[in-house]
């Protein structure tokens, strides 16, 4: 397993999360205690063992293919917090 | 006082026309004004809206409409989608967030009959043991006001204690039900993965989460889960199972059933007094007839390491649709990315943070065959460890938690030590079982409640309702309210 070390700063732009100086830090500190913690799960051999993604597994979960009722359009953009015309207003993405 | 009764007692007095189901809200409401200032359990509660569902409720009884919750006032962690109430998860991300939809669990609640009112307050996004992450300040556990009423919904355990409210809802992804129940003093359901829809429930940990009923005694949880289960198309993960008349299974006996005890359950840690009760109860149940096995869980130790990956790894990718585009608070930023970071970094607690920054860590290029995949192969060791306990016993019982309520501020500034205070609840999320707790007594000074956790197979939710409510019946705990 990896090092209890953890790239507070990298990991939080994966995450984008914006973390002050301080908040990155006091991370670094907590997590670094967390993770030396978790390592314990080294100590299993998991050789042949099969992960676990759900614990009550269910394969090809259909629904019929029909129409159902949905959010009305108003009620979908009820919280946005910017809108006009229907839509979602967001910062200018292509150039 | 109509606030004190139980949901069986005052459907039996509303079926009567002894009380008006006005009645029975105003006295919920007069006791939120009289004592939530002090327990702080209510995020916010909308009384006309309550009173007017209690009207119309009042109607249908007149009418000789027969359902089993009519006329019974539900309060609502504030993880769960109500139609035009606020949703917060106790967070300031959200803004003024209005639910836009009603929760299965909660619209299956209201067809029979509830009058659901009520934002029971949380730890920030279900993230916490204590109710302290809460963005909005901390809920006090109503035996003792300096201390914490465990969590993440000890709001939804405070406002049962407190007889704010007949019932209330919260949801399960690592004890979020049984341990506040326990620090409490009521009875709090986990049901198994799948039995109820979470559709409309604010996802944590996709694969662990749960909605659950804290209630004043078994017979209401049984009630509860009754209406609530069953699958739902909108909900993949929900059960195609039937759902069984849960009432029906509390006949009181429980000669010749097994319950297991696990050794690794009773060692290091464990105060004596919670001991001694949970030693009580086991005792207890040997009187009422059931044969007591010693069994072995023996990956318990790797539990919460084992869970601390696997819900921060999904809460990573949940919360991601926190971004301040479709909802809640925005701050703006140049461009796309810089508005997400901002609005997330000014939006999030400090323990959703770290939870996202963890999660985010051990799904990471390079990290997550060693962090995440392992988890889930542990977690699969975990599991088989429990069904084959099962296959000698038809439950398990154990502690809820290792210790009576904490105090506000004790476990605050050190997250492990908070985490390890759901070491005996984690693994039956991580199993995909179900679990209840129930009070088994007290602590002697100061008077503090106890929690006997009973956990049971897959699907099993009657063995688990008959063998809590034998124990019940046979005790005087579950009548012992806090003086407010």
């Amino acid at each position: 397993m990896a090092s209890a070390e953890i790239d507070v700063k990298y990991v939080a732009h994966l995450a984008r999360l914006a973390l002050s100086p301080d908040e990155e830090k006091q991370l670094g500190a907590q997590l670094g205690s967390i993770l030396g913690y978790i390592e314990k799960l080294r100590e299993l051999d998991v050789t042949n063992v099969e992960p676990t993604a759900h614990a009550v597994p269910l394969v090809n979960v259909t629904r019929v293919d029909a129409v159902q009722p949905s959010l009305p359009h108003d009620e979908a953009l009820r919280n946005a917090p910017r809108k006009a015309g229907g839509l979602f207003i967001v910062p200018k993405i292509v150039e | 006082m109509l606030n004190q009764l139980t949901i069986s007692e005052l459907t039996a007095k509303l079926d009567r026309r002894e009380v008006s189901a006005r009645e029975a809200t105003q006295a919920c409401l007069d006791q939120i004004a009289r004592v939530d200032g002090q327990v702080k359990a209510f995020l916010s509660h909308d009384a006309a809206d309550a009173l007017a569902q209690a009207d119309a409720a009042d109607q249908q009884i007149k009418a000789d409409v027969q359902k089993p919750l009519l006329g019974v006032p539900i309060a609502v962690k504030d993880v769960l989608s109500v139609k035009n109430q606020p949703l917060n998860c106790a967070s300031k991300i959200l803004g003024n967030y209005i639910s836009p939809y009603d929760a299965t669990a909660i619209e299956k609640l209201k067809a029979a009959g509830a009058i659901v009112f009520g934002r029971l307050n949380m730890d920030e996004f279900a993230m916490g043991s204590s109710t302290e992450n809460s963005a909005f300040g901390a809920t006090r556990n109503p035996w003792d006001l300096e201390r914490a009423p465990g969590g993440s919904s000890g709001g939804s355990a405070a406002a049962v204690v407190a007889q704010e409210c007949i019932a209330s809802l919260g949801s399960d992804t690592g004890g979020s039900i049984r341990q506040p129940a326990a620090l409490c003093g009521c009875v709090g359901l986990k049901p198994t993965y799948g039995r109820i829809s979470r559709y409309g429930l604010v996802a944590f940990a996709s694969s662990l989460d749960q909605i659950g009923p804290f209630t004043k005694d078994v017979r209401d949880a049984a009630t509860l889960l009754g209406v609530m289960s069953g699958q739902d198309l909108r909900d993949s993960t929900s059960i195609p199972a039937p759902v069984p008349d849960y009432a029906a299974a509390l006949t009181g006996e429980i000669k010749g059933l097994k319950i297991g005890l696990p050794k690794e359950y009773m060692v290091g840690g464990l105060d004596p007094e919670v001991k001694a009760s949970v030693d009580a109860a086991v005792k207890k149940y040997q009187d009422l007839g059931a044969e007591i096995v010693e069994i072995s869980l023996p990956h318990t130790d790797y539990a919460v390491a084992t869970y601390y990956i696997i819900a921060t790894a999904e809460a990573s990718a949940n919360l991601a649709r926190f971004d301040g585009i479709r909802y809640g608070a925005r701050v703006d930023g140049n461009d796309p990315i810089e508005l997400y970071s901002k609005t997330r970094g000014a939006g999030f607690g400090p323990e959703v943070k770290r939870r996202i920054i963890l999660g985010t860590y051990v799904l990471s290029s390079g990290y997550y065959d060693a962090f995440y995949l392992r988890a889930q192969k542990v977690r699969t060791l975990i599991r088989n460890d429990f069904l084959k306990a099962f296959e000698q016993v038809d439950a398990i019982v154990t502690p809820t938690t290792p210790t009576a309520a904490f105090k506000l501020g004790e476990k605050s500034g050190d997250p492990l030590q908070m985490y390890l205070s759901d070491i005996f609840t984690i693994s039956c999320n991580l199993a995909g079982i179900c679990g209840l707790s129930l009070p088994c007594g007290f602590t002697k000074t100061p008077q503090l409640p106890i929690g006997l956790q009973l956990l049971g197979k897959p699907f099993g939710e009657e063995t688990l309702l008959k063998l809590a409510h034998a124990y019940e019946q046979s005790t005087d705990w579950h009548h012992q309210f806090p003086v407010l």
